[in-house]
């Protein structure tokens, strides 16, 4: 289950003056006083909108999220790991349909957000776009990606959208096992032969910037992330969730005795919830490569091409399966009209 | 782990327990290679929860078939350090998955006489295998009843799902018999009531898939000459890549533990 | 790729109950074909941890669904009828529980 900070309220399109300012302020209000707003309340189109958009492209990530992973269940080099591995990628799939059946309760049709997806219209997490070169890629997304996965997935069962809320606290608690999943397979590898930890490092160095890049650009160039908050789609901001993730992920790097990719890395003394040497502070990275991320975005990361093309043709492939299904359905209905 | 292959005392029920295993884990491992490329978001799932029941169950066959033979291998070393010659499957679990047809029909295939087959095994007077049997019962159930519902919709869909269904049936029936064959090393084991003999299933085999392409439109094919090798090691050149992208980390590091 | 459409698969809403006692809860939706693939499909996605012992499926458009524009006159007129709830009521204490 994977959502970037990468969706933007839609504040193109003025709410309608008839819809007045008094059913907009009476959102708000229902906002702020953290009801719950359903599927058939009155809601602001470009709330709407934004829903739609940030809760597809959430669906789309753990579609294409699955390849990836998908790489390697047929390569998982014991029997445990080949079962745990296939049920998280899975999870993924399912995790993909709740929330695809949140957005369609906006009003789209999963069909029409899916078409968007195999058109290369809609975006989803950067993450993946990113190849999985060795068994330790398992081990790294698990514990990376998972990771910081949950710090943005976490606040989310409290959006204000209820269907999305609810099919967060589903994800989430379905979740819990993947990052561990992940971080056992890494501690397996940092306790093998040297060859395995270096596999390990490897791994960690490829995946460590990219996983920054997931919670979106910085706080600064993020224009729209006030209407969200506003909304409260969003409950903290990308540099908040990416600094909780730095935190917490520098003890556990240690743990495995490998080493963070990031010259930069260094402590900073003040309020904050990392502890080093009894002291608290904040763990501080490097400066992150936002034009690799804008281009990973924009369509020319490593695998880009390659993700979209396989669901293509699974879809392109399963055509015929589908109308069978629609065939078989439509003929039995028509029996069943004339019996 | 072991550098090379492993050597394995084929005593009748380290044997049977194999030949069990092996089924499952190859038919899982194919299912397996659906993730992320099914026809339907939700089938991968179905598809997904069918591997996940059969890597289950080999699991199971394996480390009893570690325990029987009492030699140091356990389930790792079973599936990851033999080669194709020494697995023990039938060629039917093996059979390429091709369209989401021919996984169907395979699945349905197997599963007819699966679900039978561990229902009888609950019986077994052996406590371990009973106990496989009870857990295996239930899962075969579920998948025959899906697999059935695909391939009746399947056949009885568009006139291109119908043709690529029966082609499916077609390939895939020569690798049916295999599953109610019954060796001397099986036989032994079935005299003294530790398994069941598989041949006197057949009947509620035929009549399962009969009625199942029945109501799919699907027709039987008609000969009857059947492929058969698997039990003894004699596959399809298919095992052996399959191994081979299985076995790859393993084989590549040896002795490393995962 | 892009022209071309992928027909609508009817929707469907899953009602589970988790153990026998309880009422069947709204738990999500899918889509399938027909109510058996939608059955098969709700155990496999809805149900892999145990979640369940039994499930309905019911057709997203057979669900009829109260306006929430109408909230006020179906809902508010109720709130003022407080003699319909046993607190309203007063019984001398020496009574003891009723």
């Amino acid at each position: 289950m994977y959502t970037q900070g990468l969706s933007n309220p839609d504040t193109a399109a003025p709410a309608k003056a008839a819809e007045g300012a008094g059913l907009a302020a009476r959102f708000q209000e229902r906002v702020d006083a953290e009801e719950r707003i359903e599927a058939n309340d009155w809601m602001p189109d470009a709330y709407r909108r934004t829903l739609t958009r940030q809760i597809s492209q959430h669906a789309h990530s753990e579609i294409i999220g699955m390849l990836p992973e998908g790489n390697w269940v047929t390569r998982a080099p014991t029997l445990r790991r080949k079962a745990t591995l296939l049920a998280k990628v899975q999870d993924e799939a399912g995790h993909g349909l709740y929330l695809y059946a949140a957005a369609e309760t906006l009003g789209r049709s999963r069909e029409e957000m899916f078409d968007d997806l195999l058109s290369g219209k809609a975006k989803y997490s950067s993450i993946f776009n990113y190849p999985t070169l060795t068994w330790a890629d398992m081990g790294a997304i698990g514990w990376l990606v998972d990771g910081a996965a949950i710090m943005n997935q976490i606040p989310l069962c409290r959006c204000s959208y209820g269907p999305y809320a609810r099919a967060m606290i589903r994800v989430c608690k379905e979740e819990s096992f993947h990052q561990r999943q992940g971080y056992e397979i890494m501690v397996a590898l940092c306790r093998g032969t040297p060859e395995q930890k270096a596999m390990a490092q490897d791994a960690l160095n490829r995946w460590y910037w990219p996983c920054l890049m997931m919670f979106g650009p910085p706080d600064g160039d993020s224009t729209h992330s006030d209407q969200s908050t506003r909304w409260k789609i969003k409950r903290f901001s990308n540099d908040e969730l990416r600094q909780k993730f730095l935190d917490a992920l520098v003890p556990q790097t240690e743990f495995l005795g490998l080493t963070l990719p990031d010259a930069d890395l260094r402590f900073e003394l003040g309020e904050g919830d990392a502890t080093k040497d009894g002291a608290r502070g904040h763990w501080r990275h490097g400066s992150i490569n936002w034009d690799e991320f804008r281009q990973v975005l924009a369509g020319n990361g490593p695998c880009n091409r390659e993700r979209i093309a396989a669901r293509r043709r699974a879809h392109k492939e399963g055509a015929w399966v589908r109308e069978a299904a629609a065939a078989y359905a439509a003929k039995q209905a028509k029996q069943k009209l004339a019996a | 782990m072991a550098t090379t292959s492993i050597q394995v005392n084929e005593t009748p029920l380290v044997l049977y327990l194999l030949r069990r295993a092996d089924d499952a884990l190859i038919l899982g491992h194919r299912l397996s290679e659906w993730i992320g490329l099914g026809p339907i978001l939700e089938e991968e799932m179905a598809l997904g929860n069918i591997g996940l029941d059969l890597i289950g169950q080999a699991r199971s066959l394996y480390a009893y078939a570690a325990e029987a033979e009492a030699a140091g291998n356990d389930e790792d070393t079973f599936a990851y350090l033999r080669d194709a010659p020494q697995y023990r499957n039938l060629l039917l679990a093996e059979q390429p998955n091709g369209d989401f047809g021919q996984t169907m029909v395979r699945q349905l295939f197997y599963s007819a006489f699966a679900d039978p087959y561990w229902r009888a095994m609950t019986a077994s007077g052996d406590a371990t295998l009973a106990a496989v049997a009870a857990k295996s019962e239930k899962e075969s159930a579920y998948h025959l009843r899906h697999s059935s519902e695909w391939v009746i919709r399947l056949g009885d869909g568009t006139q291109e799902s119908h043709a690529r269904v029966q082609e499916a049936v077609d390939v895939l029936w020569p690798y049916t018999g295999e599953m109610f064959e019954c060796d001397a090393a099986e036989r032994t084991l079935a005299d003294g009531r530790t398994v069941i003999d598989p041949a006197p299933l057949r009947d509620a085999w035929d009549g399962t898939i009969g009625a199942v392409l029945s109501r799919a439109t699907l027709t039987l094919p008609q000969n009857g000459w059947m492929q058969s090798g698997g039990r003894t090691g004699r596959h399809s050149e298919h095992l052996g890549h399959l191994l081979s992208t299985m076995q790859h980390v393993q084989r590549t590091y040896p002795g490393a533990a995962w | 790729m892009s022209d071309v459409k992928t027909p609508n698969t009817p929707l469907w809403e899953v009602f589970i109950r988790s153990r026998n006692g309880l009422a069947h809860k709204h738990v999500g939706s899918l889509h399938a074909a027909d109510s058996t693939l939608a059955l098969q499909a709700a155990r496999d996605l809805y149900t892999r941890r145990g979640e369940g012992l039994s499930l309905w499926i019911v057709p997203s458009n057979a669900i009829t669904a109260s306006d929430p524009a109408d909230k006020g006159m179906m809902f508010e007129p109720t709130v003022s009828k407080a003699y319909r709830h046993p607190t309203f009521y007063d019984v001398p204490d020496e009574v003891g529980h009723m």
